[in-house]
């Protein structure tokens, strides 16, 4: 089975996200770039499906240059391969623009199964997996918390706000998956220095036969008009649990009419 | 005035909060006409929806709309603004929703926009992002603008409509059929509301200490018609089910009033609740930094000072 896992450098949640003031845009440059942590379970969930079921698992990713330690990061996890998606024209781009981009990157690549995370820290639009079923015309198995693969058919367990679905599909599919699906690994040193020497392919805009019209900022569906910091919080009352604890805090939300 | 389009978010035919939420922006932006997709249609979800000022009512309840994942929806949506040319489309930010979203998107070569908490003159979206940390003011630049909108982000306000219904004639493609659902499961979650519509939040984390424990916060819950939340530690931990994890990996809510009990507050944590307009927090730990954002906190064993809670809330009531 070939295995296609998109992962998304973001910046640490850990720091301080910020955007830029020239562009609007994500400032790559202000935060640590790290795997988005949900992409490491997509990552797991490609190798063990690869580990049961045979075949190549290639992680491809679109982002600056910098992107390259994520690329890493999943080889020495154990991906076979990767695909670097880099071109200074792709800066910029929104959802729709990255839907395209990958998708058609996937076509040139090829792929029985693409998996990711279901959403990033960064965008949190959740969108992208469902974009990209809808761009390469295959079933969309999203939100995954279990996936069966039995030759051709595909199954997952989708998870609903009242519990889960099962969805049934056939191969070639787009899945992406929650938390819940597995532990990812960690790299082992031995998988460090082997993901060292695995293949990784850079593509250009053109490379993959991305239609420069439909990506990028200034292509984008959408624009931030502007932005703001937001005020912080400002810190409350705070006491000291003296046995009365929960009846103070029941006097609280009676003066603010919760009780 | 012409129509904004939404789409209805039902559980088994009970119209949910946040689609009043929609109706009630709509009528700021156009003529809202309600969007039915999936089985439960009555004349009470009707009446519903048309108290809140929808004029028109699309109704798509036939099994093929809901039996697969999403597409056909999308698909449903696409050949609505084909016929109706609106203005706008409105959607929940839910995960469904987003992705229904993100494929109309595409389908109708139009922006999308998520996690929308306000709209204001002109289509211009306010955004909250970065775990609350950054106030974004977006809009959509080509097609017909798609916005997905915070539950709980928008004050509910009725005002009567025609709510004139129409059967919506339409036959879903092979392409849509892919994903199949053969089975829904439905885990327990008894009478609570929904963690992401409910006015009220309450948390447990780490200091819970297990899932039997988890009874405490539950009952602070319903003492006070709140919903159940949990922090990753104690999702983790296995003491409370996934899907009602707060914070970056899990549900991001915005309610009157979270209660925060045993959990430190990572900024994993705030990422998914410090958009809540009232914050209460119970922790042992003076230096939590839960303590940062509370409105009121109580250093303490959430052990002795939860139940304490639940006793006079219900003695207050």
């Amino acid at each position: 089975m070939n295995i296609v896992v998109c992962v998304k450098q973001v910046p640490d949640t850990a720091t301080e996200r910020k955007l830029r003031s020239d562009d609007n845009t994500l400032d790559r440059d202000a935060a640590d770039g790290v795997i988005n942590e949900l992409c490491e379970y997509a990552v797991e969930e490609a190798l063990r499906l690869k580990e049961a079921h045979g075949g190549e698992v290639t992680v491809l990713t679109m982002g600056p240059a910098k992107a390259s330690d994520t690329i890493r990061k999943a080889l020495a996890m154990g991906a076979d391969k990767a695909v670097h998606l880099v071109d200074d024209a792709l800066h910029g781009s929104d959802a729709l623009g990255t839907s395209h981009a990958l998708a058609q990157t996937l076509k040139k690549i090829g792929f029985d199964l693409v998996v990711l995370g279901s959403e990033s820290t960064d965008a949190r639009t959740g969108v992208l997996a469902a974009m990209l079923a809808e761009r390469l015309g295959v079933p969309q198995l999203t939100f995954a918390n279990q996936v069966q693969v039995d030759g051709g058919a595909i199954s997952i367990q989708r998870v609903t706000d009242y519990g889960y679905d099962k969805v049934e599909a056939s191969l070639p599919a787009v899945v992406s998956v929650v938390e819940k699906i597995n532990e990812p690994r960690y790299p082992s040193f031995k998988g460090i220095m082997a993901a060292k020497k695995k293949p990784v392919e850079k593509l250009g805009v053109a490379d993959a036969e991305i239609d420069a019209s439909q990506v990028g900022l200034a292509n984008s569906w959408s624009e931030v008009a502007d932005f703001a910091v937001a005020p912080p919080r400002a810190a409350g009352t705070v006491v000291k649990d003296e046995g009365d604890g929960g009846v103070k805090a029941a006097d609280f939300l009676a003066s603010k009419k919760f009780v | 005035m012409s129509e904004i389009l939404v789409l209805v978010e039902h559980v088994e035919g009970q119209v949910k909060k946040v689609t009043l939420e929609l109706l009630t922006l709509a009528r700021k932006l156009g003529t809202p006409a309600a969007v039915w997709t999936g089985a439960g249609y009555s004349p009470e979800a009707q009446a519903r929806l048309a108290e809140y000022g929808a004029e028109k009512i699309y109704v798509a309840d036939s099994a093929e709309v809901s039996d697969y994942v999403v597409a056909p929806k999308a698909e449903l949506l696409a050949h609505l603004v084909g016929e109706r040319s609106p203005v706008a489309v409105l959607v929940a930010a839910t995960a469904e929703a987003k992705e229904i979203a993100g494929r109309l998107a595409i389908k109708i070569d139009s922006g999308v926009l998520t996690d929308v908490v306000g709209i204001e003159e002109g289509l211009v979206a306010d955004q909250s992002i970065f775990g609350g940390g950054i106030n974004v003011r977006s809009r959509v630049t080509k097609g017909i603008p798609i916005v997905a909108v915070r539950p709980n982000a928008t004050p509910v306000e009725a005002a009567a409509g025609a709510g004139t219904e129409e059967r919506v004639t339409f036959t879903v493609s092979d392409a849509a059929k892919g994903a199949r659902i053969v089975e829904r499961v439905k885990e327990e979650k008894g009478a609570r509301p929904e963690l992401t519509e409910a006015a009220i939040v309450v948390s447990g984390g780490r200091g819970v200490g297990s899932a039997e424990k988890f009874s405490i916060i539950e009952e602070l819950a319903d003492s006070l018609g709140a919903a159940v939340g949990a922090s990753r530690a104690a999702t983790d931990a296995g003491w409370y089910p996934h899907q009602f994890q707060v914070g970056q990996t899990g549900k991001t809510v915005s309610p009157q009033l979270y209660i925060a009990a045993g959990i430190s507050g990572a900024i994993q944590h705030r990422a998914g609740m410090q958009t809540a307009k009232t914050i209460v927090a119970i922790n042992k730990d003076p230096e939590a930094p839960i303590f940062e954002l509370a409105d009121y906190g109580v250093v303490g064993d959430l052990h002795q000072i939860v139940p304490q809670l639940t006793e006079e809330v219900t003695k207050r009531k």
